[in-house]
């Protein structure tokens, strides 16, 4: 690791609010996205003459098609809750990164041209004119939020930044600057199937070569199938989980659970992908389309139910999303939902967590446990936002919080919790989430990761605790490149699969 | 009829008129608006009676504020509390005779003055003090916060200081209200009063004032964590399904 050319954040006993320090990260800037990237998803490349109309076009359009953005942008008092609530403050003491202040950048413009007071005395109410100036600040700020939904939390509206975020970025889209790591993984997954690019043939010698691996390691030979038609079940887990690591290690654990169960099970070429990254950008019909592959896939392999591994956006968009948006779910009345849910298997929920499967299964006690295969480890756990407050697991509220600690409980002998302030619904983001995992935004992602790696250390000081287990393909690959920054070991981060992997004795 | 009392009689039509359709209009464009996607922040209600008793929670306790900062919800709550008691007080002078709940509030009303301006105080410090809410205020919330406090102090002058005639206050409402007009008292705190609640009232629908319906339509409060068991669908997106399904 080279020397960073920013300042890392110190760890304190207990997080400080900082004082702002105005334009201290307005240099941060994720590369444009290129004109094929850009023509591919059908927007302009460049801010063309007409770019002004075509974005206050597109925001009138979304204040027209979504509650959310229409009340928040009302809504606000700017009561001051919000502004010590965002990691990448906390991290940069930039103002413009309180929710508050990224709300305003678009706030500003929405006054200006769909309200009156903006439209009469603009400097009384906070509103300006959207010139290219005031669209730079948007495209730097609105990727400097990791739509991690901790704001909503807290703010006594339930304005919820990510909604205003994804607006921005879609009417940036609309106007002609992209974002290129966002929209380059759009095309792949829609051109190719998943987002890392993968193609069907690579994927299969993938796979071959993991189930060697595992035979050569258990003596067991686990299966990791692809496109087997009839199969009980499909797994569609974020493509990391494929070839990057950690994450592969929680694909040998489903594997491994799947085979402990006698489960039928198939992953799919077609959809090899369980992140979304339609849902960073705030256009429906692409985060749609991307989902299609799913349905498209389990119509194919004519699958009962459908399993998601272990990545936290896509959990929010599976659970959350897919039966609105591809019908994937229970209790749809129209004949384009029946058509697939008719043909699913409604004793179990749909879709569920690989964490739910794997819950059911220890309780029912159809898991050979070890824990002390664990022994090695001191663990904590870290909750990902998207997992914490978008989605659920289990039929109670907060089910995404006691699932997976129990899976870690199960198979595992130490265990501790991170103070309560910075998990649960509360939880700090990784700062990687929402589409900034890319090398051109890694000043950000160090100090957006500051108030996990102040919790992160406080546990190592106190419970010597050397391994934070997760469950999303971003935290794993953010932790991985930050955690040196911090001056703790990459391998520290995993998933609770990896440790039920280590614990589960195969015959 | 003088022309001050013609004038008032005019602002308070114009007032209500204003604060009443801007309000429904704003209402109906909120409630128009389709929310496509479930986006409760969890963990939240499965079921639309723990909906409700969330968004209960919400108004009456600001509880999302109280676990966000304790100041601002003390001093929020405060003023909340106050003005909601306050106003509650002033049905007396729209209604002859008066329910017996309005007559037990007179007292707590009248002193529920005192936390609504206190409360308005401490927001309003926090606005110079605290250099995080310094940097996103706007000169229209200081003057928000400034006609709230000219409202709570000009009404307390009135109650503890200087009374006006308040028999004639009150048969000029009756008389707006039965349009039976009656002439207006002309003490300067008491037309302050009044133009300052009018002001606030032509104001409410093109303003901040807007987050009392907005809590109500905001879909991460108001949505029940069910999307697994009910497909929820807004218009607009069905008709891709029926497109390219």
């Amino acid at each position: 690791m080279a020397a960073p050319e920013f300042e890392v954040p110190k760890f304190k006993e207990h997080l400080e609010i900082p004082n702002i320090q105005e334009g201290s990260m307005a240099h941060i800037k994720s590369f444009i996205a290129p004109q094929p990237t850009q023509e591919f998803l059908g927007y302009p490349w460049e801010l063309n003459e007409d770019w002004k109309e075509r974005a206050l076009f597109k925001m009138g359009d979304l204040l027209g098609k979504y509650r959310s953005l229409r009340v928040f942008m009302d809504a606000c008092v700017h009561c001051g809750a919000c502004t010590d609530k965002c990691h990448y403050y906390l991290g940069s003491a930039d103002p413009k990164n309180m929710p508050v202040a990224r709300q305003e950048l678009m706030r500003k413009v929405y006054r200006r041209y769909f309200t009156l007071p903006g439209k009469i005395a603009p400097w009384l109410v906070g509103a300006e004119d959207l010139t290219k100036e005031v669209l730079e600040d948007w495209y730097s700020y609105y990727h400097q939020c990791s739509e991690c939904r901790r704001c909503s939390v807290y703010c006594p509206y339930g304005i919820d930044t990510a909604e205003i975020t994804m607006a921005g970025r879609e009417i940036l889209n609309y106007a002609g600057m992209g974002q290129k790591y966002s929209n380059e993984i759009l095309g792949k997954v829609q051109k190719i199937g998943n987002n890392l690019g993968l193609p069907g043939p690579a994927l299969e010698d993938t796979l071959a070569g993991l189930e060697e691996d595992i035979e050569a390691d258990t003596g067991v030979p686990v299966k990791m199938p692809l496109d087997v038609q009839g199969a009980e079940i499909l797994l569609v887990t974020p493509s990391a989980d494929f070839f990057s690591e950690p994450h592969v290690e929680s694909l040998i654990g489903y594997a491994k659970v799947f085979h402990a169960a006698g489960a039928s099970w198939t992953l799919s070429s077609h959809a090899s992908e369980a992140g979304n990254f339609g849902l960073f950008n705030g256009n429906y019909e692409t985060m749609r389309k991307v989902a299609m592959r799913i349905r498209d896939a389990a119509l194919e392999l004519g699958v009962k139910r459908i399993i998601v591994g272990e990545c936290g956006h896509a959990w929010r968009v599976a659970y959350s999303f897919w039966n609105t948006l591809t019908g994937l779910g229970f209790d749809g009345k129209d004949p384009f939902s029946i058509e697939l849910q008719q043909q699913l298997d409604h004793r179990y929920p749909q879709p569920m967590h690989i964490c739910e499967y794997t819950w059911d299964l220890i309780q029912n006690g159809a898991l050979k446990l070890d824990p002390s295969a664990n022994d090695d480890k001191i663990i904590t756990y870290h909750d990902s936002c998207n997992v914490a407050r978008g989605s659920r697991m289990g039929d109670e509220p907060g089910g995404q919080f006691t699932i997976p600690r129990n899976i870690v409980r199960a198979v595992a002998n130490n265990y501790h919790d991170m103070a309560a302030e910075t998990i649960g619904e509360g939880t700090f983001c990784c700062g990687g989430g929402g589409g900034v995992l890319t090398d051109d935004l890694i000043e950000l992602r160090v100090k957006g990761a500051y108030p996990r790696m102040n919790a992160l250390n406080n546990v190592v000081q106190e419970e010597k605790v050397n391994f934070m287990a997760t469950i999303c393909a971003i935290c794993k690959a953010q932790f991985t490149k930050v955690l040196p920054y911090y001056g703790f070991d990459r391998s520290m981060v995993g998933g609770v699969h990896q440790l039920v992997s280590a614990a589960i004795k195969l015959d | 009829m003088t022309s001050l009392t013609v004038f008032y009689t005019g602002l308070f039509y114009a007032a209500t008129l204003i604060l009443i359709a801007g309000l429904a209009y704003r209402i109906y464009e909120y409630s128009r608006t389709p929310a496509p996607l479930k986006i409760p922040t969890t963990p939240a209600p499965t079921t639309n009676a723990g909906v409700a008793y969330r968004m209960a929670r919400e108004v009456v306790l600001f509880e999302s504020l109280f676990k966000s900062n304790k100041w601002i919800w003390l001093f929020g709550w405060l003023f909340h509390v106050g003005l909601a008691l306050v106003l509650f007080r002033h049905v007396r002078y729209f209604q002859e005779p008066l329910w017996f709940v309005v007559e037990f509030v007179q007292p707590f009303g009248k002193y529920a003055s005192f936390a609504m301006v206190a409360g308005l105080a401490g927001l309003w410090a926090r606005r110079f003090l605290v250099d995080r809410v310094r940097y996103i205020s706007t000169p229209s919330d200081h003057l928000m916060l400034a006609l709230l406090i000219g409202i709570g102090l000009s009404g307390m002058m009135m109650s503890f200081v200087a009374h006006t005639d308040i028999v004639a206050l009150k048969a000029f409402m009756l008389g707006l209200m039965t349009f039976d007009f009656q002439p207006l008292p002309t003490d300067t705190i008491l037309l302050a009063h009044l133009t300052l609640v009018a002001l606030l009232m032509i104001i409410f629908p093109i303003s901040k004032l807007l987050h009392a319906p907005g809590i109500f339509f905001s879909p991460t409060r108001n949505q029940a964590d069910n999307p697994r068991e009910h497909r929820h669908i807004a218009n607009w997106a069905a008709a891709l399904d029926r497109k390219n399904g």
